[in-house]
């Protein structure tokens, strides 16, 4: 079988698991104290986690906002890159060294650490009021937020290369010699031919994004319980690491092959509009 | 150029020194407000001459230059978190990552490297496409969990190893795992794709019709060659390295440089925060700078202008 059929399965069995699974699922959020950390049962397939929550039901729960994080951001992400990528590639001169030095300096900061700077900031020294803080809407905004804020850089660099290639076409200058305003042309004209290295970018961009956004919810700074994040799940598996070691193999495991899935998938698409890399 | 890479690194580092600052007047609370908290005997009175004490009632440019001009200084300030001079509390981090981080590096390389290698001999071959699979798993494992499960495993059920703390060998083996073969399959990719990008040149094709034999070839001539985009590489991912290890240090409790910097930001300790992500971006751009200078020392081709 095919890398991509491969990674295509994986990924339509996830979406549709996390989609569907929550309907036929017990209550996420349901605790039985007196069935804390029960092994697999019937009524319990993967067993209950430590407040007697059923661990499937919260997995694909948890696997829904997870995904839906990961997809808004790359896209957010992906939109903040095409638009500084087009415009210093086609505008060029100043503005060019202006984005690219901007580019550069976000490239050379350390990650993680300053996104948990950002995830740490108090929303309510922003000026916002309390309700919004504390609906789940804003904390999942939020993350998307803060990690595309940092995670635009890399299509930036391919659209701008690709738009320089592409401006200097017959096709652009025609349409600079009979008038198109510039914005028209960076829409029209060069930005469906940079779409592909922006689409493979995105798709290898959304293993990385989930891997963060599981590493920042694990400490505490993603998404905040009750909801739960696969990443916040393994924070509650830690602490019962010594009475449940078993507890922490579900999350983690989920995690790992919804990034394999899209990993292997940017992998595919991108050997297939590029063959000369990958297999050669 | 070298001295152009050197300013624009310094301007990224000032930069981010003003950003970091700036968003730390974000956080929740601020000093003064927590010593409120914890003594009862504080009056408003008593915290309005506190903050003028500190220069907390000056605006926040202000109060960054003031910072800035101590920095450069020499004075880093006073860590509220451990009660000591920050210098103090970090020196002893910043070496505790360095051992973390460099034991890490050395495992993933070691197996990196004869991996790339050999998915690289024949492309597209069944090893290959194995190792392929197996650098794909490392890239998409989530740090912290793989630190979990080994904790499981080698803590929990079997009883071998500690979990965390402690000293000696003992307690670097299972984090410096996690971290190291998270780290492989980065290089094990680019192992390969150098070694596939250097089998087309002329070099290689003459090598091979002086009657080299494929060892040699490989080895003697395509390795010294494939090995310059590796080290940049390698530059490349000596900051991420430092703060990759956050994690793996948080699940492991390892005493280290992105525990510490995570601790001090979550404790509002400000003075230890910002220097300790300073020297993290310092670390990163030292790294990328060392890649560049690698570059030019050990490929003549780039040296001509």
């Amino acid at each position: 079988m095919s890398q991509l059929r491969v990674a295509t399965l994986l990924l339509a069995g996830l979406v549709v698991a996390t989609i569907l699974g929550p309907m036929l699922a017990p209550d996420p959020q349901a605790i039985d104290l007196m069935a804390r950390l029960a092994p697999p049962s019937a009524a319990h397939w993967l067993g209950t986690d430590e407040l007697g929550r059923d661990l499937l039901a919260r997995l694909l729960a948890g696997g829904r906002v997870s995904l839906i994080v990961a997809a808004a951001t790359a896209l957010v992400a992906a939109g903040i890159g095409t638009v500084i990528g087009l415009v210093a590639g086609y505008v060029g001169g100043r503005a060019d060294g202006l984005l690219m030095r901007l580019t550069d300096g976000v490239m050379a900061l350390p990650l993680l650490p300053l996104l948990i700077v950002l995830a740490a900031i108090d929303p309510a020294k922003l000026g916002l009021p309390g309700r919004v803080q504390a609906s789940e809407a804003f904390a999942i905004a939020r993350i998307v937020v803060i990690i595309a804020l940092v995670g635009w850089t890399i299509v930036a660099r391919l659209v701008r290369a690709a738009t320089q290639s592409i401006k200097a076409r017959d096709f652009v200058r025609a349409a600079e010699a009979v008038g198109v305003p510039p914005f028209r042309i960076m829409l029209h004209h060069i930005l469906p031919n940079v779409a592909s290295p922006v689409v493979v970018a995105t798709t290898l961009s959304v293993g990385n994004i989930i891997l963060v956004e599981s590493a920042l919810s694990f400490l505490g700074l993603g998404l905040r319980p009750p909801a739960s994040s696969w990443g916040n799940m393994l924070t509650g598996a830690m602490d019962s690491v010594w009475i449940a070691p078993s507890l922490a193999l579900w999350p983690g495991l989920a995690i790992f092959l919804a990034v394999l899935a899209f990993n292997l998938l940017g992998d595919a698409l991108q050997s297939a509009i590029d063959p000369r890399q990958g297999h050669s | 150029m070298g001295v152009t890479r050197l300013l624009q690194s310094l301007a990224v580092l000032l930069a981010m020194s003003a950003l970091v600052y700036g968003l730390m007047a974000l956080m929740p609370g601020d000093p003064i407000d927590l010593m409120i908290a914890g003594d009862p005997h504080l009056s408003a009175a008593d915290a309005l001459r506190l903050k003028a004490l500190y220069g907390l009632d000056q605006p926040w440019g202000e109060r960054y230059l003031r910072w800035l001009a101590r920095l450069l200084h020499g004075d880093l300030g006073y860590s509220r978190l451990y009660a000591k001079p920050v210098a103090a509390a970090l020196a002893p981090a910043l070496l505790n990552t360095l051992i973390l981080s460099s034991t890490a590096l050395a495992v993933s390389l070691v197996l990196a490297l004869p991996l790339g290698l050999l998915a690289a001999w024949r492309p597209g071959s069944m090893a290959d496409r194995a190792i392929n699979l197996f650098a794909f798993a490392s890239l998409s494992l989530p740090t912290f969990w793989l630190g979990l499960m080994l904790i499981a495993l080698f803590a929990v059920q079997l009883g071998w190893l500690p979990a965390g703390g402690g000293d000696g060998a003992s307690a670097l083996l299972l984090p410096a795992a996690t971290l190291g073969l998270a780290g492989i399959g980065q290089f094990t990719r680019h192992m390969r794709a150098a070694m596939i990008g250097e089998a087309h040149h002329d070099y290689v094709r003459t090598a091979r019709a002086k009657g080299c034999s494929p060892i040699q070839v490989v080895l003697g001539h395509q390795l010294r060659n494939a090995l310059i985009p590796v080290v940049v590489i390698l530059g490349l991912e000596l900051g991420g390295l430092f703060s990759g290890a956050l994690i793996t240090e948080t699940v492991f409790a390892w005493p280290g440089m992105g525990r510490l910097v995570f601790e001090a930001v979550m404790g509002n300790d400000f003075n230890l925060a910002l220097i300790g992500l300073l020297l993290t971006t310092a670390a990163t751009l030292t790294g990328s700078v060392l890649a560049d200078f690698a570059t030019r020392w050990l490929d003549p081709r780039v040296r001509r202008p």
